[in-house]
């Protein structure tokens, strides 16, 4: 059965649901959000990732009404909610803190957005009921928030703002007080909830794994601008500046100069562009690189795990001469670190295939450290 | 390492003699037989059955409550409120000025607080009597209230009022349904303190007090005036006891409360 792939972003004729049309908002002198525009669309679970003061709280609370754009506006599904207030839309939060209410029973925490809405008794019951077993909460109904466990106190504030059947939640550092199993766990959970409940997602989060995992587009921000927005992919695989490929993942870097490769008929490791980058060292290639920075600096992105390492030269388009300075073993994988001739670190990631007794390289070794034509990003220096 | 010593035996036998020995000995001589307050003539009740009949003092200390319940009710309502906008209002102008202002009358002379009050009574052409005191315990007690209130609202997590708001309710309902629900017990608290200020109180209600208002603390000073009676002993045990009730009881509750919490906080990490 062939899957539609869900991007509604690609698809010109879809209308978003949430629209931020040039956002600015400062608080005083300081500039939280900087003349931002972003489109959101329905059903997306949207990650706001960026380390912590790059505006994505802020975002997040006036998407949810707690705080009002200085400059521009929000549409949500096309009408302006810059002046409605918190409890008037249709939006719902969860708390980081979770901001369950103590004096109330779980059941009582859930029931309590639907009893002010006004909704009939049996409405409600039939609503938690649900809302308890869709969280796997039953047998906890009765008791208090201060008598449960994080995790579960974690799926009663997801409940809670599931209740309403909103058409925009809103998830802050949802994750950011569960120990790291039951974390990686809970984001699976979100996903099916997600899933299942059609509900559009916004979650911000300073954890880039968490946001890889659970989103379906990544929104990396710096300094209340949006840097990037795409798939964990796309955002992994080709950042567009050297800051998002700094912030997501382990990156090597090497400045140097590009300069364009001739096209062989083909050959697809051909074309592209290549990096000049030390005296008496041969050129790095980048086949998939875009040959407008031809001439410029630039910079080269390596991830670690697109390396390989050999005590030989090996026979590949890269390879770089140096000598292991320090392994950090992690188990599944090890780290190298490599130094190259000129000084700088280079990291190469391997997995663990072999036991570690039989490793043949150690440290103070020399060795080859290698990648593709394709493996490495060029990035404007 | 809990060694006896003399030092800290006779610290603790010092402090307490010299916080209890007064009360002690009042409530030994509200049992004396004798008229002479301070000739012991062996053990009677008869002040006690006395002091029952003595219309004056029921009188006063009907006054005295209705006075008490009135002002730390409309104590509380203010206090509470005046914390409120205090701790959550952010800023707006004014905000230095006015906390400043409200915590004023803590420090405040209580006979000026009882001057200024009479002389706005008198300006203002209101007859002295039970609503005026009412309103004066009203004026210094509800900063008690908002500086007790105010402490917790400063730990309060704001997260929870975004959340009842996020959930659908008006900023007033968010308060009744979530914030004072959780502050309920430092409101009470606050009361308690209010209600136990004015009754104590005799400088601020001799000011504003008029015919008919008289109340227990003044009884009470303008009959030592004359001499001190048996029966103002008695009276005084039976607020020492009550006092004391009162006091066991609040601290009982709160420490069962929080027992009863921690061991459902064990409970729940056990799982």
């Amino acid at each position: 059965m062939a899957q539609t792939i869900f991007a509604p972003w690609d698809d010109p004729e879809e209308k978003p649901l949430i629209e931020f049309v040039n956002v600015t908002k400062r608080f005083g002198d300081f500039t939280a959000i900087d003349n931002l525009s972003q489109q959101i669309y329905a059903r997306e679970f949207f990650a706001l990732l960026g380390p912590s003061g790059c505006g994505k709280t802020t975002m997040m609370r006036m998407l949810a009404g707690f705080e009002t754009p200085t400059e521009g506006k929000i549409l949500l599904g096309g009408q302006d909610i810059g002046a409605i207030p918190p409890n008037k839309r249709s939006v719902n939060m969860m708390f980081q803190s979770y901001a369950l209410f103590p004096h109330l029973s779980i059941w009582e925490n859930i029931a309590f957005g639907l009893k002010r809405e006004g909704k009939d008794k049996e409405f409600i019951q039939a609503r938690v009921d649900e809302m308890l077993r869709l969280t796997r909460l039953e047998a906890f109904a009765r008791r208090k928030p201060h008598q449960i466990s994080g995790g579960q106190r974690q799926r009663v504030a997801l409940a809670r703002s599931l209740a309403k059947a909103p058409k925009l939640l809103l998830l802050d550092e949802p994750l950011g007080a569960l120990d790291k199993k039951l974390r990686e766990e809970t984001q699976f959970e979100l996903m099916d909830i997600q899933e299942s409940t059609g509900t559009t997602f916004v979650i911000v989060t300073h954890d880039q794994e968490e946001a890889m995992t659970v989103a379906s587009r990544v929104a990396v921000m710096d300094h209340g601008k949006i840097i990037q927005v795409a798939t964990p992919q796309n955002i992994y695989e080709a950042p567009n500046s050297v800051y998002v490929a700094d912030f997501i993942g382990d990156v090597n870097l090497i400045k140097g100069q590009a300069k364009a490769r001739d096209i062989v008929e083909g050959d697809d490791t051909s074309g592209g562009l290549e990096l000049h980058w030390g005296e008496g060292h041969a050129p790095l290639v980048a086949a998939n690189g875009d040959t407008a920075l031809a001439g410029k600096e630039v910079v080269l992105a390596l991830r670690p795990e697109k390396m390989s390492i050999s005590k030989e030269h090996p026979a590949a388009a890269n390879a770089l001469k140096g000598k292991v300075i320090d392994i950090g073993y992690l188990g599944n994988i090890s780290t190298y670190h490599v130094e190259l001739d000129n000084g700088t670190m280079v990291k190469a990631q391997i997995a663990n295939t072999r036991r570690v007794s039989r490793r043949q390289i150690t440290w103070e070794d020399e060795v080859w450290l290698s990648f593709s034509a394709t493996a490495a990003i060029v990035l404007e220096g | 390492m809990r060694r006896f010593s003399w030092f800290n035996a006779t610290s603790l036998t010092l402090g307490f003699a010299f916080l209890y020995l007064p009360m002690v000995i009042l409530v030994i001589y509200s049992f004396n037989e004798s008229r002479l307050v301070t000739v012991w003539a062996g053990f009677s009740t008869k002040w006690y059955g006395e002091l029952f009949q003595n219309k004056d003092f029921l009188n006063a200390a009907w006054v005295t409550l209705k006075v008490a319940f009135f002002s730390s009710c409309l104590a509380t309502v203010l206090g509470t409120m005046a914390a409120y906008v205090l701790v959550r209002g952010g800023r707006f102008r004014g905000r230095t000025l006015f906390s400043g202002m409200i915590y004023a009358p803590l420090v405040m002379p209580e006979v000026i607080t009882g001057l200024s009050l009479l002389l706005l009574f008198i300006g203002i052409g209101l007859d002295r009597g039970i609503l005026t005191v009412v309103l004066a315990h009203t004026t210094f007690a509800m900063c008690y209230v908002s500086v007790v209130v105010s402490s917790r609202l400063v730990s309060f997590d704001q997260s929870l009022e975004e959340a009842a708001l996020d959930l659908g309710c008006s900023p007033f309902e968010a308060f009744r349904l979530v914030t004072l629900p959780i502050i309920a017990p430092s409101v009470i608290s606050g009361w308690l303190l209010a209600f136990t200020l004015s009754l104590d109180d005799l400088v601020i209600a001799s000011f504003t007090t008029g015919p008919g208002a008289t109340t227990l603390p003044i009884k009470v000073y303008s009959a030592v005036r004359l001499g001190v009676s048996p029966e103002i002993n008695a009276l005084s045990t039976i607020l020492i006891a009550l006092v004391t009730v009162g006091v066991i009881t609040a601290s009982l509750i709160s420490k069962r409360a929080a027992v009863a919490q921690a061991r459902d906080e064990r409970a729940a990490l056990q799982q």
